[in-house]
This record gives C-alpha cells, sequence and structure tokens, in this order.
C-alpha cells in the first residue's frame, strides 16, 4: 500500500475517466437547466402564435377595450369583464390575505414560543396543501348560505328624503348562489399561508441584536415588531403580498366553481353590488373555452391563447415587481 | 437653544474643544444603583454569586474579567435585559434609586427608558439616522421638539459635524464607529438617568475606539455610566471606579480605579491584571 502512493506519480492526473464522467454529468445538468428554459420559450411562443392570430380576426383594440364577453352567443370579445372579475377576486382576496397573513407571520416569529411555532408552522403549511377545488367547494357549500343568513344590510349615507341618485346607499344585497365575495374569502384563505411563511422567513432573519436594541430603549413587543423587526423585514413581506396577488390573479379552480359564469361589467356607484353577484375571471373563461366544444379553430378557441397570453403577461408584471421591490429593500444588517 | 440652531458650528467646536475632564470628584456622590446578595443562574449553571456593590451616581464603573466572569450578566441585570432569556431566573435585589427593580410592580419597558444600554456590536436600526436617534423619543411619546433633541443628542455623541448633512440617509451607510456613536446617540437621546455599555469599543478599530472613549468621558457629567470591558487600559483610563469579577460569577475587588490598578487588596486581581492570566 505505501509502496503504491509513494510511486505513484502518475495518480497526481486524472485518470480519463473521471474526466469523461465530470464532462458527462455537467451535461446532463446542464440540459436539465436549459429544458426549463425551453419548455417556457416553448410556451410563450405557442401563446403567442395563436394570440397573434386570434387578434387578426379580432383587432386587439377591440379585445382590450370591449365591455362585454360573450364568445359563443353574441361573438363579442371585450376582455375588460373578465378583467375585472379577475381584479375584484384579487383585490378583496388581498383585503384579507395580506392583513391576515402578516399578523400570523409576526405572531410566529415574534410572539409564539417554541413549542406554538411547532405545531402551528406545519398547520399553516397543511392548510397551502388543500386541493384548491376543495376551496370553491366549500365557498360554495357553507361560505355562501353563512354570509348569506346576515344579508341583506344596507347603510344610508345619505340622509332619507335627500334624492339624488337612486342607489346612493351602500346597499350589501342578499348573495347569489355563485358569487365574488365568498370566492374572494376561499382564495384569500387560500393564499394566507404564502404570505404567512414568506414573511416569517424575511421576519426570522431579522438579527436579534435589532430587537435588543429596540427593548434597550424601551420598546413594548409589541413596538419591537411593529417599529424594528416589521420594517427590517419589508423586502421579504412585499415579496410574499406580490406572489400571493400573483396567486390570487392565476386561481382557477375555486373562483370558476364559487363565481360562476357570468361575465359582469364593474357596477357603480354600489361597489358591494358586484360581490354579491356571479361574475367571471379571465381563469374561468379560459375552463370554459377549453371545456367547449370549440375544439379546433375559429376565433373562440383562439381567444383561449389571446386570454392566456393576458394573463401570463399580468402574472409575469408581478413577478418582476416582486423582484425589483425586493432589491430595493434588501437591507445589509 | 436659539443659539445653538443660528451657529451649531461654533456650539461643537467649544464642545469638542474642552478636553479637560470635567467630571472633577462632587464632594459626595449618591448611591444611584445598588446590589445585594445578586445570584443569577442560567438553568442550572450559576453565573454570578453573591454579588453586593454600590455604584454612584455620575461616575464610570468598569466591570472587568475574563470572558465567562459575569460581568456581562451583571450589566444585564440592572436594567432586566435578562427577562428575555428564559432559562435565567435571578435572586437577590438589585435597587435602582431604592426600588428593587424585580419587584412584582416593576415594568421593565418603564425601567430601560431609564436605563438605557448600548451593546458590543453596533446595531443601528436599518432606518436614517434621525429615525435611529428619534426611535426612542417616539416610543416614549415626547412631546417636544423631536428634531432639536436628535441635533443635541448626535452633538452629545460627537457625531453631528459628521452627519448633519445625511441625517435621512441609512444608519447602516455609516462606519462601525460612527454607527456605535450613533448608537450611543439613540441611547442617549431619551435622557435616561445611567447608561449601560457592553464592550461598547471591542468590535471597533482602535482610532474609533478611542473617540469612543473621550465621549464616555463627557458623557460622565450627566450621567452614570457603567461599562464592561476587556481592556484593562481602557477600564485605567476612562473609569472612576472598577469591579473585578473573577471567574464563578463573584465579585473580587471593587474600589477607586487607581487602587485597582496600582495596589489591589487581593493577590488573584493582581495577577490579573498584571496579565499572569486571563
Amino acid at each position: 500500500m505505501s509502496k503504491e502512493s509513494e510511486s505513484g506519480v502518475g495518480s497526481l492526473q486524472r485518470s480519463g475517466f473521471v474526466v469523461r464522467k465530470e464532462r458527462f454529468y455537467g451535461r446532463l445538468i446542464a440540459a436539465c437547466a436549459v429544458l426549463t428554459i425551453l419548455v417556457t420559450v416553448g410556451i410563450i411562443l405557442a401563446l403567442s402564435g395563436r394570440a397573434l392570430s386570434f387578434w387578426s380576426q379580432i383587432s386587439p383594440i377591440a379585445f382590450f377595450t370591449g365591455t362585454s364577453w360573450s364568445p359563443v352567443i353574441a361573438e363579442s370579445y371585450g376582455v375588460l369583464p373578465l378583467v375585472s372579475g379577475t381584479l375584484i377576486v384579487t383585490v378583496f382576496s388581498a383585503l384579507i390575505a395580506l392583513p391576515v397573513g402578516l399578523a400570523a407571520a409576526i405572531y410566529l416569529s415574534e410572539y409564539a414560543s417554541d413549542k406554538a411555532r411547532s405545531i402551528l408552522k406545519p398547520a399553516l403549511e397543511i392548510l397551502a396543501g388543500v386541493p384548491t377545488v376543495i376551496y370553491g367547494y366549500m365557498a360554495l357549500v357553507y361560505v355562501t348560505p353563512m354570509i348569506d343568513s346576515f344579508l341583506p344590510i344596507s347603510v344610508q349615507i345619505i340622509p332619507p328624503g335627500v334624492s339624488v341618485l337612486p342607489e346612493f346607499t351602500l346597499v350589501m344585497p342578499s348573495l347569489g348562489t355563485f358569487n365574488a365575495l365568498s370566492a374572494s374569502i376561499v382564495v384569500g384563505i387560500m393564499i394566507i399561508p404564502m404570505v404567512s411563511s414568506i414573511s416569517e422567513d424575511a421576519l426570522s432573519a431579522v438579527p436579534d441584536s435589532l430587537r435588543q436594541g429596540g427593548y434597550g430603549l424601551g420598546s413594548t413587543k409589541f413596538d419591537v415588531s411593529t417599529r424594528i423587526v416589521v420594517p427590517s423585514a419589508t423586502s421579504g413581506i412585499v415579496a410574499s403580498y406580490v406572489l400571493a396577488i400573483s396567486r390570487a390573479i392565476g386561481e382557477t379552480m375555486a373562483v370558476t366553481m364559487a363565481m360562476g359564469m357570468s361575465p359582469q361589467m364593474p357596477y357603480f356607484p354600489n361597489v358591494l353590488r358586484n360581490l354579491a353577484e356571479s361574475s367571471q375571471t379571465i381563469t374561468a373563461a379560459m375552463v370554459q373555452i377549453a371545456g367547449a366544444d370549440s375544439y379546433g379553430g375559429g376565433p373562440t378557441y383562439e381567444a383561449l391563447f389571446a386570454l392566456g397570453l393576458t394573463l401570463f403577461a399580468i402574472t409575469l408584471t408581478m413577478n418582476i415587481l416582486a423582484e425589483l421591490v425586493r432589491r430595493r429593500f434588501r437591507e445589509e444588517y | 437653544m436659539s443659539e445653538s440652531d443660528s451657529s451649531p458650528k461654533i456650539q461643537t467646536t467649544i464642545e469638542t474643544g474642552d478636553e479637560e475632564s470635567r467630571h472633577a470628584p462632587l464632594n459626595a456622590r449618591d448611591t444611584v444603583i445598588e446590589t445585594r446578595d445578586l445570584d443569577v443562574y442560567y438553568g442550572e449553571e450559576q453565573a454570578l454569586d453573591g454579588v453586593s456593590m454600590e455604584i454612584n451616581e455620575h461616575d464610570v464603573t468598569a466591570l472587568i474579567g475574563p470572558s465567562g466572569c459575569g460581568k456581562s450578566t451583571f450589566l444585564r441585570c440592572i436594567n432586566r435585559m435578562n427577562d428575555m432569556i428564559e432559562v435565567c431566573r435571578v435572586e437577590g435585589d438589585v435597587e435602582f434609586g431604592g426600588k428593587n427593580v424585580y419587584d412584582d410592580d416593576v415594568d421593565p419597558v418603564a425601567l430601560r427608558r431609564k436605563i438605557g444600554i448600548v451593546f458590543q456590536k453596533p446595531n443601528p436600526f436599518p432606518k436614517s439616522i434621525r429615525d435611529n436617534v428619534a426611535y426612542g423619543l417616539k416610543i416614549q411619546g415626547y412631546e417636544g421638539d423631536i428634531d432639536e433633541r436628535v441635533e443635541e443628542s448626535l452633538k452629545r455623541a460627537a457625531l453631528w459635524d459628521e452627519v448633519k448633512d445625511q441625517l435621512d440617509s441609512s444608519g447602516l451607510d455609516l462606519s462601525g464607529g460612527q454607527q456605535q456613536r450613533l448608537c450611543i446617540a439613540r441611547a442617549i437621546a431619551p435622557d435616561p438617568e445611567v447608561i449601560l455599555m457592553d464592550e461598547p469599543t471591542s468590535a471597533l478599530d482602535p482610532v474609533a475606539a478611542s473617540k469612543i472613549e473621550d465621549l464616555i468621558d463627557d458623557l460622565a457629567e450627566e450621567y452614570t455610566v457603567i461599562i464592561v470591558t476587556h481592556n484593562m487600559q481602557q477600564a485605567a483610563r476612562i473609569s472612576d471606579r472598577t469591579a473585578v469579577f473573577l471567574t464563578g460569577g463573584r465579585l473580587v475587588e471593587y474600589d477607586d480605579t487607581t487602587k485597582i490598578f496600582e495596589d489591589p487588596e487581593e493577590q488573584r486581581v493582581e495577577d490579573y491584571i498584571t496579565g499572569k492570566f486571563g
């Protein structure tokens, strides 16, 4: 044994086999990386091709400014009702998920004992693992009837007797079977784990020396959490917000089930009415087209790709935004 | 104040130009902090063993001793920073102005507003310089002119001239020594009575460290300063009284700094100071 290691000048060189093996592994790994990029590029190309073909039949102006979406019956392809449906769900689900998710993250990171955290964190992850179709079902079967039992509610803004416009009282009418409110609530619940999990990571990464500094100046726990830890973790929190909002925009199954399939332009001045009625998101409209018998051509079928590209553009913008915000607010402690 | 507003430059030159130590001994110093039979345990391990000590108002009191001797633990008992450590248990009395700070009716938050602390590693908040100094004032609901107080505190921390044109830039953009002076400004802004310092210069280069030492000298005029240090020369230079802790969390000797460094009673203290161990 010792003789070998003494005489082995040659053992300082790599054998041809090792060189080939290393090269093979390197290429295998590179191929995997290239594959994912190729798939992404392929999706974009496929979407763009068909979408362009659609826009050569239906003008993009009509598509992006049209206020009626009725591809089969009226052959009108205005995307605005779908965008508004998506926006309503996104905004109202964000109203639920962003504050609740952040509060949960603050609790987990700053307040919970080690034991509580070790139970609650996995529990939140389970919430993230519930199939979205179940959320849709829950909205339909439980959330809507439960909320509807309190309705209608009307809040008088302008004193009675003063007649300005017919509907200037804020009225929350009874809910339809399919309605935007329940859909927003379940989507909100669905994205809470995303907000809380990523935010909690950001909060936990804030160095303890900052907390100590805060306590040393006579801060209460709430002061330290809200005035030091949260501002120090802004980049991670905003990133979690944007990712969660992206998820809400792209959410399909729950909104299709809970909100129905009747595209609506938003109704003013009583905005609450929009929540009580059925509407349709971009994603739900795509499900409807894909499920219909229009397979194999025609503008209705190709509208699927135009919608897909629109949706992709929105979520891509959100993701780029998230990255920019993350860089802008990143703090080196 | 209006005078310093109109001519801040003149004001600061006067302040920094005075190099003579200005906390000449007053007649009789009042005891501001007194501990009696203070024992501290971390779980099963005893970190402080029967420490009884009186700390005088407007003195700079140095706590020295080898690593693990309990000097930082002692410091953190005074403003109850040890409360945050779950396994930490404190027995005995720590009296601040005659009141035991470990009494049930003492709110540690209120206590820490009277006894500020500066840490070993500078820990400015990731906020602007102004907001760093104003933080303590804001949480305490200070109703006066915050900007004026910020300026005053930065001047007292000998940092004003260096940062007066960049108060809105992040405190993290400053050098290590400047960050530490920012932390001192932050600690004195709410006007505490006592300032605890836990090895405030050990993470700094010698030049930055000597600036902090000068500053401590000035601070003792208005505040009681208790400083933990590893650096015996530093203790000898800046403190009026020195407490020597040795292994086992015992206070071995506590006396005037000159006495400790020139003629200590205990052989072990002499051995430690002359570098035979530690």
